[in-house]
């Protein structure tokens, strides 16, 4: 079915970027795909409509098993493919090559690249099919789960340019995977983990079948000859799973120990030893047939406990892994090529060429279209338009920007081409600046060893020193039997219950909080969250900042208000739907349905607005200025209208029809409906609610005052220097959870002692931040504070459990009541009630909301 | 009982054979990327 479907959607998307510019009045998108449908194909009377036989196919499938809810799970619809132009030229560029390709010994290249958009088994399918879309490709394979693809082509018959052209062509914009080689690394040291945790795995599995055996036989009288064969067998692989998978702990704790610090590998590995070395003289002794009993036949509880760290350990690796991934695939998407403008000067003939950004040098002219992210810091030197710096500086509302002007790298340009003479690039530019402030931050960060760790060391020191009382006490007592004992204690009270039980709650949590779209990087972060055990509702807990623009409010402008006459909404959408600035954009998107007919005439004036015949009715949309031009001055009933709008903080955007200015529309950026509510929550909580803006402080006291925040709480007008500050101020008091999604935070968030980016957020404040809420709105970051507090409760409980267990079970160890057996038995058993508990356990989605898994 | 001394070590060997082809496929790398071959299924060629 898909081989079918291939063609029409491949003939359709040319269709639709032939249609975008030809200026059509009313494009009709496919349910199914979002592409724009040929004329042809419209069915009338229909409500969905499709673009290929292929999608609708796919759409009643879909429908058919009662999936229609996927229509509205995906997000984020990408929308027609539109093609930017872009030559991908730089790809063909040398040091382009030499950072990130390879070749191979049959002289052909691998490259790595992210593509955009990648999300299901059709893109799988479709992008694994390049070879057979283009000579020269050998081979194609996706990962997705890190949106990445390996290509493999002949130098000699294609290059990676027209590669990459054809991939954009099919919906997948590519961008080079710039951290190939860290991942290689990262890839080895996956696949060794794995091999050790086979290899521990299966060890233990037969030791424990033998010990199985043995204790049976310890009943039903079994014969020394194969007691003794059953001693050795375990001991062969015990030997095993110690020398290979578990060498691991011998290193860690020999590295702990040379460099004099604390570490819970130390005691582990002296369990380990002890436990094993106590068990191979025991087997020795029976061999010679001085023991008869099952005294000291530790194996099983050794490989048990070895394979039972690493499962812990792997997982714990596993879901940091993850996160680390998507950060770095954020970063990657960050622009790396500039369309560098040759002779410029001269006036010779102009050549435009793309170029990788670090090619860029000062005094270069840069050419950039709508859409694309400015390469490096400059001064405009030809064109005008409209400049998204959110990134920056948090501001909502574009800037428009003419000749002279500054742009900084990272900011977006969004209605026409500019040319940018480069003031500073690469390392040089603000943004990089900033980044380096991250990275600071991140390091200025104090090392916390983590609780259980703390707990499980100190306990199992502890434990050491009692080893060494009961030996020696023993000694005195029943020399013969000392020994016993005191391996007896290390092995019944062996911390496994923590070290396993600790780090498998907070996977678990963090796999669940995963399923629920938050990312996060590390227990840290649940722990800090959790904050000290006092932090009872009403009491201080700490100060959470709450950046404003995209976190409080929604990000981006859309229509807050609009006063006059509703009739003229469809004529304004039709007409904005011609126009990519941000306003005509909002326009476009919240004046409901367009009007139909055909859109002629459209003009549009730089930094004024929009205007266009539809149906044979002139309208006009813009800025005050441009439309009582076209209104010839005469404002009527409206004129106070837009003054209204400025007092609430909002932009106001003229409608003339046919010469009369009928009605006056309010975009702002408009307050999250869950805000108010979760700001709420997190105050009962015991938590100060402040609002940290880059934004004036007058529009940030007004959106502060909608979420309940008092007006001496907004601190609005913050550059990303003071911002820090702010956070640095704060603590100094107590806990600091900053909140944000720009640039403009990424210091700050780093800097705090929890860092959240917020849905939408830019990949410098993924980068920073411990946990990335991925669904919008304020109400998943109460839902991660409240799951936070219940994954420390559960890891607190299983502490408790813990202890209790261990101080019972060693306190009978030292009296000398715990036979090899009983150790044996208990021992796992309080690992997997700990194991059980951190299973069950409330945390992430299973817990406020009362559904089960 | 006898028998012992011939059915453990052979099932040791038996396990130590799974493990082997356990580690070579991790090695192949057929354990690096678990989520995008279950896509791979609908492909009809």
């Amino acid at each position: 079915m898909l081989t079918e479907a291939l063609a029409p959607t491949r003939e359709a998307r040319g269709e639709a970027s032939e249609q975008a510019s030809e200026a059509c009045a009313l494009p009709v998108r496919c349910a199914h795909c979002g592409l724009a449908v040929a004329r042809g194909l419209v069915r009338e009377g229909r409500s969905e409509q499709f673009c290929c036989h292929g999608c609708e196919t796919a759409y009643e499938v879909i429908h058919r098993c009662g999936l229609g809810r996927y229509y509205q799970m995906r997000e984020g619809s990408e929308g027609a493919v539109r093609s930017s132009g872009r030559s991908y030229a730089e790809f063909d560029d040398a040091t382009f090559r030499t950072l990130y390709a390879t070749r191979d010994a049959r002289g052909l290249w691998r490259a790595e690249l992210y593509l955009t958009g990648m999300h299901c088994a059709a893109c799988v399918w479709l992008v694994e099919r390049l070879p057979r879309l283009l000579d020269g490709v050998v081979s194609a394979r996706v990962d997705l789960g890190r949106s990445l693809v390996v290509i493999t082509w002949d130098d000699a018959r294609t290059r990676l340019s027209e590669v990459a052209r054809e991939l954009e062509a099919i919906g997948y914009p590519p961008s080079p995977a710039r951290d190939a080689k860290a991942r290689a690394g990262r890839r080895v040291e996956d696949r060794r983990q794995l091999v050790r945790l086979a290899v521990a795995g299966a060890c233990a599995g037969n030791v424990m079948l033998f010990s199985i055996a043995l204790y049976a036989g310890a009943f039903s009288a079994m014969e020394q000859e194969y007691r003794v064969f059953f001693r050795w067998a375990s001991l062969v692989l015990t030997v095993v799973s110690l020398a290979w998978p578990g060498r691991v702990f011998f290193a860690s704790a020999w590295y702990a120990i040379r460099t004099r610090s604390a570490h819970f590998d130390v005691p582990i590995a002296l369990a380990l030893a002890a436990g094993a070395g106590w068990a191979a003289w025991t087997t020795v002794l029976a061999t010679l047939g001085l023991e008869t009993t099952l005294r000291g036949s530790y194996f099983d509880s050794v490989a048990v406990l070895v394979f039972a760290l690493l499962v812990g350990r792997f997982l714990q690796a596993r879901q940091q892994r993850q996160a680390a991934d998507s950060v770095e695939l954020l970063f990657s998407l960050t622009p790396g090529a500039a369309r560098r403008v040759r002779g410029a000067d001269e006036e010779a003939e102009e050549r435009v060429e793309e170029v990788p950004v670090e090619n860029l040098v000062v005094g270069d002219v840069v050419e950039v279209r709508p859409g694309e992210c400015f390469p490096a810091d400059g001064e405009v030197e030809k064109g005008q338009s409209a400049v998204d710096a959110a990134v920056l500086t948090g501001e909502s509302r574009a800037v428009e920007v003419g000749v002279g002007a500054n742009v900084a790298a990272g900011t977006t340009n969004v209605t026409s081409v500019v040319r940018v003479r480069v003031s500073a690039a690469g390392e040089a530019t603000r943004i990089a600046k900033l980044m380096r402030l991250v990275e600071e931050g991140a390091r200025r960060r104090a090392p916390i060893v983590e609780f259980a760790d703390k707990v499980a060391a100190y306990f199992a020191g502890g434990m050491l020193v009692l080893a060494g009382l009961t030996l020696g006490v023993w000694l005195f007592v029943e020399p013969s039997r000392a020994l016993d004992h005191a391996v007896a204690l290390l092995v019944v009270t062996c911390p496994c219950a923590l070290g396993l039980a600790t780090p498998l709650t907070m996977t678990i949590a963090m796999g669940r909080a995963a399923k629920r779209r938050m990312l996060i990087k590390g227990g840290e972060a649940i722990q800090r969250l959790a904050g000290p055990k006092q932090g009872q509702a009403g009491r201080n807990r700490g100060t959470i900042f709450l950046d404003k623009t995209g976190t409080i409010t929604q990000g981006g402008l859309s229509l807050a208000a609009w006063e006059g006459a509703a009739w003229a909404k469809p004529l304004v959408a039709a007409l904005e739907r011609q126009s990519n600035h941000p306003v005509g954009v909002a326009l476009a998107r919240d004046c409901g349905p367009a009007a139909a007919g055909v859109v002629t005439d459209v003009t549009m004036r730089v930094g004024g607005g929009l205007s266009g015949v539809i149906d044979g009715r002139r309208v006009v949309v813009g800025s005050r200025g441009f439309v009582m031009e076209a209104a010839g001055g005469a404002a009527g009933a409206m004129a106070g209208a837009f003054d209204a709008m400025t007092r609430r903080g909002l932009t106001p955007v003229g409608v003339v029809v046919d010469g009369a200015l009928v009605a006056v529309a309010g975009l702002g950026d408009v307050v999250r409906e869950d805000a108010a509510a979760a700001v709420a929550r997190l105050k009962a909580m015991g938590y100060r609610v402040a609002v940290l803006s880059g934004d004036e402080a007058r529009v940030v006291e007004a959106v502060a005052a909608k979420v309940g925040i008092g007006a001496s709480e907004a601190l609005g007008g913050r550059s990303p220097e003071q911002k820090l500050a702010a956070v640095e101020a704060a603590k100094r008091e107590g806990l600091v959870v900053m909140v944000g999604d720009g640039v403009n935070d990424a210091a700050a968030l780093a800097a705090a002692d929890v860092g959240v980016a917020v849905h939408g957020g830019v990949e410098a404040s993924l980068a920073a931040a411990d946990v990335y809420l991925g669904r919008a709105g304020l109400m998943p970051l109460v839902e991660l504070v409240e799951a936070s507090g219940r994954t420390m409760g559960t890891i607190r409980r299983n502490l408790v459990i813990s202890v209790f267990y261990n101080g019972v079970a060693g306190a009978l160890a030292m009296l000398g009541l715990v036979s090899p057996l009983v150790a044996a038995l208990v021992m796992p058993v309080s690992s997997l009630t700990a194991v059980g508990v951190s299973m069950r356990s409330r945390t992430f989605g299973n817990g406020a909301e009362g559904g089960g898994e | 009982m006898s028998v012992l001394y011939i059915a453990v070590p052979l099932a040791v060997v038996i396990a130590g054979a799974f493990l082997a082809g356990f580690i070579w496929s991790v090695r192949r790398g057929q354990y690096d990327d678990v989520e995008t071959p279950a896509h791979r299924m609908l492909d009809d060629d």
